[in-house]
């Protein structure tokens, strides 16, 4: 017998697991539409390769992979796409994102396969690659790419492959009925898992609530190195932080992840979906999912294609629209309710509640926290949730996360036992959501000031070039002075320099004279446009006063309105000829004066 | 069809707050029982009486609040504070005494606070704590003598007269000084064999109260039987009283012994049903022993050394200051922590 650990706290609720594993797994059929979103996993949202009108065949790609962290939707069965368009999917907020629609055609027809039967004779990335080209994904509930998840840092040796078949939450039999009727799919997932990791041992740990999985498990891992270990069953077993404790003893390390340890957990379902991708080459068109709860006459487990609408399905389960009350998407304990029946079943969704009215009663309302630490006992990350709850509702998000409000893992063992019957998850949720629009907002106004800083250094820098520019030419400017000044003093006392200033002086006087008697003699360059413009001026103003003469004369003779104004202008333009007159006039004296200063 | 949106957990354990403190009512019935059966009808008035003012005391504040009274009464805590001060309270305690101490424990150290959940100070202990210091003739002269030993067994009407409006001199014919203040009195003059003379003590431990202990001792187990309280406050207030006893006062001519300090005054009602009040104790499992521990050397030294001859009420009001404190540096260790999260948040640390 091998030695188990305990994680401190969980709880037992009901299991109301027993009405729906009285059936064995039923396939659900083939719905009229099917809704596939392109996001059914962590990491970026597949991209559309097909478009409205095309004709797929069963397993066709119908959105690629993008980024490392992506993963293709397939077409669950053939036919035409009819749409690629936004619809609600499976949220708790009721969102809608983009999803491809597919009309089946009813042949079911398969496209081609690509399996790698003999897969230990190909490259370990040639499987891997396989897998996500098969669009695996953690079946267990957060929909991790398998792939990644299969390529764990290299500095992390996996030791320990833990297959998780705990399935702890209340009515969930999903991954029960797979044990019992797939166990040798499941061991021959795993062992494709283990050759790609080559851990030093297998373990799938199983609830003792399930001996028949467990006796359909023992017998397909007989002749293998594979270890069926069945754990007590306690909520949250199949916590992956907790499993792996009850399994090893260890713990995932604060902001860590299992293979910090040597250890990885995978799901059961996801085993059986890497054994169909790489030994049947079939992409993850369908999984298992429970449909239970009191509302349905029919409760039990189907194979259900992705993309099946929740609303066909309930139909396939006989639901009684009168009795239901609470439609819940996942487990009791951690699902989310459903606003419509709209949406389809992903990738991730393992089960469906039909509650009837009084199943899951509404809860009473609110009491106050009287700090009886029933919370804390039932805790299994060891919190003091009472803390974390006074800490959210006052808004005091420092000392929540003091108080390690990001290692919960929301698993609802707090809420469950309080007395006063306080949505304890709702306020941690609550209070994680300020904190992570906190921080981004203090990483946005950080990138702010440091972007402000950096344009308040260059106008500094700036500012003080132009400041040093303007003092280098005051400088030059102020020596140049002091030279011409040193140069006037010194002149004097030289009489040869005084001389040559003298005849420089008389000469210039000279070159005056001459120029002011022939001023068309005239031939410094500077002057002569001006006086040209001037001139040019004059002509243009003769002219255009000639003009307006002759205009006047016109409409004078026949008599028109505008005799008034054309008197104005030509009294105008008499004067704008006499300004140009003059200006020409007094520009040629003048400019001989200036012209030969030194 | 209209589905029902909520947030998760959809499904929740039977347990409530009024369910837990009428487990806690009930477990308190065999003490009172006994207490009924060896000191008379005057506990059983008392807490009549205390339970039905709490009652109303609550109801009006509430209704001052403006908060839904029905749904805010039918927790039941009002109605365990009233109990526990008409058990704690001497059985001929007059009216009006018990009235300033419900009063005080109600209005003035829950609700005046902030209501079921805020007080810091255990409410109960609060209101006996404030009659004790002003009426301590009338809280201490109102012991009834145990059964047996009074020259006339006071019926129902007749205890009911008293407390209404009992004199001393008709009073002090069914009183006698309890067992632990007569010790602590005559142990000074008198040796051990000498004090024991007296007819408080009767053939064993203490006549009556040793009956009284194992009563609420039974109730208390069973508390914890049905995981309404957990051990740890209890076993670390009687341990650390035992330790204290065995460490000073292991000599019986110089100090009470440990028999004594278990199974007379208040020891296991104040253990098993003072301490261990959720709103005001430690939280954590290693703040629940230091709590209790801190409660019962207090609870020692009191009655050893101090003025009273029991302090179930000091001992309990004083560890309920330093339960902000112990809360802050007995966190447990959150799984994956290397180590717990002492202290309080800091820029540094968050």
């Amino acid at each position: 017998m091998r030695k188990l650990w305990d994680f401190s706290g969980g709880i037992h609720p009901p299991e109301h697991k027993h009405q729906s594993t009285t059936r064995p797994i039923q396939p659900a059929g083939l719905p009229d539409i099917l809704i596939l979103p392109l996001q059914q996993h962590i990491g970026s949202p597949a991209e559309t390769q097909v478009a409205a009108g095309d004709r797929v065949l069963k397993g066709d790609c119908l959105a690629g992979a993008i980024g490392t962290m992506g993963v293709p939707v397939h077409a669950p069965t053939s036919g035409t796409i009819e749409s690629v368009s936004k619809h609600p999917v499976p949220h708790p907020s009721g969102m809608v994102d983009w999803c491809i629609t597919l009309k089946p055609d009813g042949e079911d027809c398969w496209g081609e396969r690509l399996p790698l039967i003999n897969y230990t004779r190909h490259e370990r990335t040639a499987v891997l690659g396989r897998i996500r080209d098969a669009g695996v994904v953690g079946l267990g509930g957060a929909g991790f790419p398998t792939n990644i998840k299969l390529r764990p840092p290299r500095r992390d040796k996996v030791d320990t492959l833990i297959l998780n078949g705990a399935e702890c939450e209340p009515y969930i039999t999903a991954d029960d009925m797979l044990m019992r009727e797939h166990a040798a799919d499941v061991v021959s997932g795993l062992n494709i898992m283990a050759w790609l990791l080559q851990p030093e041992r297998c373990v799938i740990g199983v609830e003792d609530n399930k001996p028949e999985a467990i006796a359909a498990l023992q017998a397909a891992a007989k002749d293998t190195l594979i270890d069926v270990v069945v754990i007590p069953t306690k909520y949250p077993s199949g916590g992956e932080k907790q499993l792996i404790q009850i399994l090893t003893g260890l713990e995932v390390p604060h902001n860590g992840i299992p293979a910090d340890i040597g250890v990885m957990c995978q799901n059961v379902g996801t085993a059986v979906a890497v054994c169909r991708a790489v030994v049947h080459g079939e992409p993850l068109i369908s999984r298992i999912t429970s449909v239970t709860g009191e509302a349905v006459s029919n409760p039990g487990n189907y194979a259900v294609r992705l993309g099946t609408p929740v609303r066909y399905l309930l139909d396939q389960a006989g639901v009684d629209a009168q009795r239901l009350e609470r439609l819940v998407l996942g487990g009791p304990m951690m699902g989310y309710t459903l606003q419509s029946t709209d949406i389809p079943i992903v990738k991730t969704t393992n089960c469906i509640i039909a509650a009837a009215r009084g199943e899951l009663p509404e809860p009473p309302p609110e009491q106050p926290c009287i700090r009886c630490g029933a919370c804390a006992e039932a805790c299994p990350m060891a919190l003091l949730p009472q803390q974390l709850f006074w800490y959210s509702k006052a808004q005091e998000f420092e000392k929540a996360e003091h108080q390690n409000l990001f290692d919960c893992i929301e698993c609802g063992a707090c809420s469950y036992v309080c007395p006063s019957s306080i949505p304890l998850v709702q306020y941690y949720r609550f209070a994680k959501g300020e904190i992570r629009t906190q921080r981004a907002e203090h990483l946005k106004a950080d990138r702010a000031r440091v972007r402000f800083e950096a344009r308040q250094a260059r106008l500094e820098r700036e500012q003080a070039e132009k400041e040093a520019r303007r003092q280098e030419r005051a400088r030059a400017a102020a020596e140049s002075q002091l030279q011409k000044k040193q140069a006037a003093q010194s002149a004097p006392s030289d009489d040869r320099a005084a001389r040559a200033v003298a005849v420089q002086q008389a000469l210039a006087r000279k070159s005056e004279q001459v120029k002011a008697k022939f001023p068309a003699a005239t031939v410094d360059g500077s002057e002569t446009p001006d006086l040209q413009v001037l001139e040019q001026q004059r002509d243009q103003a003769r002219e255009k006063l000639a003009t307006m003469k002759t205009m006047l004369a016109d409409a004078r003779t026949a008599d028109a309105d505008n005799v008034d104004k054309l008197e104005r202008a030509v009294t105008k333009n008499i004067e704008r000829v006499k300004r140009a007159e003059d200006a020409v006039k007094a520009a040629q004296p003048p400019a001989t004066d200036t012209t030969e200063q030194p | 069809m209209t589905l029902r949106q909520q947030s998760s957990p959809h499904t929740r354990s039977a347990r409530s707050t009024s369910r837990v403190m009428l487990w806690v009512i009930l477990a308190t019935l065999p003490g009172l029982a006994v207490q009924t059966v060896f000191f008379g009808w005057g506990n059983l008035i008392n807490v009549i009486w205390c339970v039905a003012l709490a009652i109303v005391a609550e109801a009006a504040v509430l209704k001052l609040r403006q908060r839904p009274l029905a749904f805010c009464l039918s927790d039941n805590t009002a109605a365990v504070t009233g109990l526990l001060l008409g058990l704690a309270l001497p059985p001929l305690t007059p009216w009006w005494v018990s009235l300033v101490a419900v009063f005080a424990a109600i209005v003035m150290a829950k609700q005046l606070y902030g209501g079921l959940g805020s007080n810091p100070f255990n409410p109960a202990m609060v209101g006996y704590a404030l009659v004790l210091v002003s009426f301590p003739v009338a809280m201490t002269t109102t012991w009834a003598a145990p059964a047996g030993l009074w020259h006339s067994a006071p019926g129902f009407t007749e205890t009911l007269g008293l407390i209404l409006h009992g004199q001393h001199s008709v009073i002090d014919a069914y009183t006698m000084a309890t067992p632990l203040d007569v010790y602590k009195h005559d142990i000074g003059s008198l040796i051990a064999e000498e004090v024991r003379q007296h007819p408080t003590f009767g053939e064993g431990v203490a006549k009556g109260w040793e009956w009284v202990n194992a009563a609420f001792l039974a109730g208390g187990i069973g508390l914890i039987a049905l995981r309404i309280i957990t051990w740890h406050i209890p076993a670390s207030v009687l341990a650390a009283l035992g330790i204290m006893s065995l460490a000073f006062g292991s000599n019986e001519d110089l100090h009470a012994p440990l028999t004594l300090h278990l199974l007379a005054g208040a020891t296991m009602l104040g253990a098993f049903f003072i301490a261990t009040d959720p709103v005001s104790a430690a939280t954590s499992p290693l703040g629940k022993l230091i709590y209790g521990a801190g409660i019962g050397v207090l609870l020692y030294v009191i009655r050893t050394w101090g003025s009273y001859p029991d302090a179930v009420a000091f001992a309990v009001l004083l560890m309920n200051f330093a339960v902000p404190f112990i809360d802050h540096y007995t966190p447990p260790r959150t799984y994956g922590h290397r180590k717990a999260r002492r202290g309080i948040a800091t820029k540094a640390s968050g």
